[in-house]
């Protein structure tokens, strides 16, 4: 069996998704190559060649596929997959927008958000907002999955060596075109791999409180999320929605500021390592998660814990 | 212009769902059922484009048992014109469920496909991006914003704005095109008495995947189900103090 892995980068860095992803591949089977299309991309390529456990990557570098628009990456993926018994992506809004695409060209069912390998076609998932986890067995020839991150540990990017095979495949659909991008520019560590996670919830009331939230974070070294309720409610972007729908977290260290507890968001967060929750209702479902709760109103005790810590 | 409306049936979002007893699926009996909140984005983003006189015609499609034309007179009742009930008591997978869409599509010749990103139960977030590939259509997956210039005769356009994991992305789709639905696309109107009343007398045609063609067999089969580990509730702290001193000598988190 040999394992393609769907690198994500951004051209001209390799992300830490992927390597989350190579660890779910070597999981089912050793022999992984990493795909790396893209535009301009030679530098990830690089990169993706000293990742641990790699034996191959491939460079499909072509302007058409540098704003990785699904048109166009597809094709690509289902062209290449024919050769392999697994295509992997991890979950992220570039893996989920691709995948199932190739899937569909190969006439293949795929498998969203794999938290486990069971056997080479058998997989966990959380379904349901992560209320059950189902056990699900593929009968399909090449199976093709996207991988929850947080479920699996990041295999180191350096220590392997293996050689870069450019591709001169060209997929280019032309009825799509990447207009722009507003990406969120922040200091601070990466929401989904970070190691502290404070969220706020719609009880902060506003984009300015969630300043108090940031000051936190800094001391922490931490990221900053939020419920759905805060988003819509517009204090901070759509980024930054932890849950069912949004962004799944695992921290070392989460901290839920003013967030009820709805199912929703504790899809999102519920495998942190310790969870803190602070709310003034003391009925709160968060609590019924939290290891350590602190019924208190955010306004008293945020800027003391800032202060204290 | 006409658009179609993909609405799935499923266990409304405040339930809490639990395995069987014997693991082999999901307790699905006496449940509360909805229409899946993305789809319900979808429909108000439909009717909306109607409302500017985008959109001529909207047709709401819906692949289930017979009790999911209630999911399509809901629909109806916001402002769709038509519905079509795919009739089927097998619970499809999302390769299955495009396979009837495209089926449609070739039907319908729809100028934009409307859909959910996400179907709560199943939580896949494959069906737009399949039916992109069975019928070719360029996607706008996980909109937030949603613009439309013209229609497939005369070459219109989509600008579809995406919530994308950096924030967000525009890009710009030939139509027809499909386009899924994200939280922050609209929020859904809730449907008047008279409205709910005059759905019941729009047209609601029936098929079954077999009627059009498509082989629904399963790839994939459910193994079991379980609950997930559950975590037990910890403790109260008392104040801001204790709660420093459990993180940094009990938890060892900071
Ligand atoms: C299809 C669908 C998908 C969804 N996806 C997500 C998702 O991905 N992520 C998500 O988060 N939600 C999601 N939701 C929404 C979810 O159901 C809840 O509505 C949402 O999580 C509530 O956010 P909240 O806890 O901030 O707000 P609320 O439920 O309103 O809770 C606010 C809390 O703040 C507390 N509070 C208020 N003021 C203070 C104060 N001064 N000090 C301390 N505490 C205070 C209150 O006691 C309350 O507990 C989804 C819903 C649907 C239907
Ligand atoms: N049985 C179905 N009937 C109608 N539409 C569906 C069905 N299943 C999925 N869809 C559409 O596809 C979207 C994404 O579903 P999924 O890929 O299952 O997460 C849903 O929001 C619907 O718009």
């Amino acid at each position: 069996m040999s394992i393609l892995v769907v690198a994500e980068h951004d051209n001209s860095h390799l992300k830490a998704a992927t390597l989350n992803t190579v660890t779910a591949a070597i999981a089912i089977d050793s022999e992984i190559t990493l795909l790396v299309a893209g535009s301009n991309c030679s530098a990830v390529a690089t990169e993706a060649a000293g990742v641990k456990g790699v034996d191959k990557v491939l460079l499909a570098d072509n302007p058409a596929y540098g704003d990785r628009l699904a048109e166009n990456l597809a094709p690509l993926v289902a062209e290449i997959a024919s050769g392999y018994s697994h295509v992997l992506a991890p979950a992220t809004t570039t893996g989920k927008n691709i995948l199932p695409r190739a899937a569909a060209l190969l006439d293949v069912q795929p498998i969203s958000d794999i938290v486990s390998v069971e056997g080479a076609d058998t997989f966990k998932r959380p379904i349901y907002a992560g209320n059950v986890i189902a056990t699900v067995k593929s009968t399909d020839p090449i199976k093709v999955l996207t991988v929850r991150t947080t479920a699996f540990d990041a295999t180191p990017a350096e220590g392997g060596s293996a050689g870069v095979e450019p591709l001169d495949i060209t997929h280019n659909a032309g009825n799509s075109a990447f207009v722009g991008e507003e990406l969120a520019v922040s200091e601070r560590p990466e929401l989904t791999s970070a190691n502290v996670v404070i969220s706020g919830g719609r009880g902060l009331a506003s984009s300015e409180n969630f300043q108090m939230l940031e000051k936190l974070a800094d001391k922490l070294g931490g990221a900053i999320g939020a419920s759905r309720a805060a988003v819509d409610a517009g204090f901070v972007p759509n980024d930054m929605q932890v849950g069912q729908t949004g962004k799944i977290v695992a921290p070392d260290l989460y901290i839920a500021v003013a967030i009820s507890g709805a199912i929703q968001h504790l899809a999102g967060m519920k495998d942190s390592k310790v969870i803190v929750a602070i709310n003034k209702d003391e009925e709160a479902p968060i609590f019924q998660v939290a290891d350590y709760g602190l019924v208190a109103d955010l306004f008293d005790v945020i800027p003391e814990l800032e202060k204290k810590l | 212009m006409k658009v179609l409306v993909a609405v799935k049936r499923v266990v409304d979002y405040n339930v809490k769902v639990r395995p069987k007893a014997d693991g082999s699926g999901v307790e699905l009996n006496n449940l509360k059922m909805s229409i899946n909140p993305f789809c319900e984005i979808a429909v108000e983003e439909a009717v909306r484009l109607k409302e500017d006189g985008a959109a001529t015609e909207i047709v709401a499609v819906s692949i289930g048992p017979q009790q999911a034309q209630e999911q399509i007179r809901t629909s109806l009742a916001l402002g769709a014109d038509r519905g079509v009930l795919i009739k089927t008591d097998q619970d499809l997978e999302p390769l299955a469920v495009a396979k009837c869409l495209k089926a449609i599509c070739d039907q319908e010749s729809p100028d934009i496909i409307l859909m959910g990103k996400q179907s709560i139960d199943g939580d896949n977030n494959q069906t737009g991006q399949m039916l992109g590939a069975l019928t070719g259509y360029p996607q706008g997956t996980f909109a937030s914003e949603l613009k439309v210039d013209g229609d497939t005769v005369d070459g219109g356009k989509a600008t579809v704005t995406r919530e994308i994991d950096g924030g967000l992305q525009t890009v710009s789709l030939d139509l027809p095109a499909i386009v899924t639905t994200d939280l922050r696309l609209n929020e859904p109107r809730y449907a008047s008495l008279p409205n709910i009343m005059k759905a019941k007398k729009k047209p609601m045609d029936e098929t079954t995947p077999e009627d059009l063609g498509v082989d629904v067999s399963p790839r994939v089969e459910l193994l079991g189900v379980e609950l997930p580990a559950e975590r037990s509730a910890g403790i109260k702290v008392a104040n801001v103090d204790e709660l420093l001193d459990k993180l940094k000598n009990e938890a060892k988190v900071i």
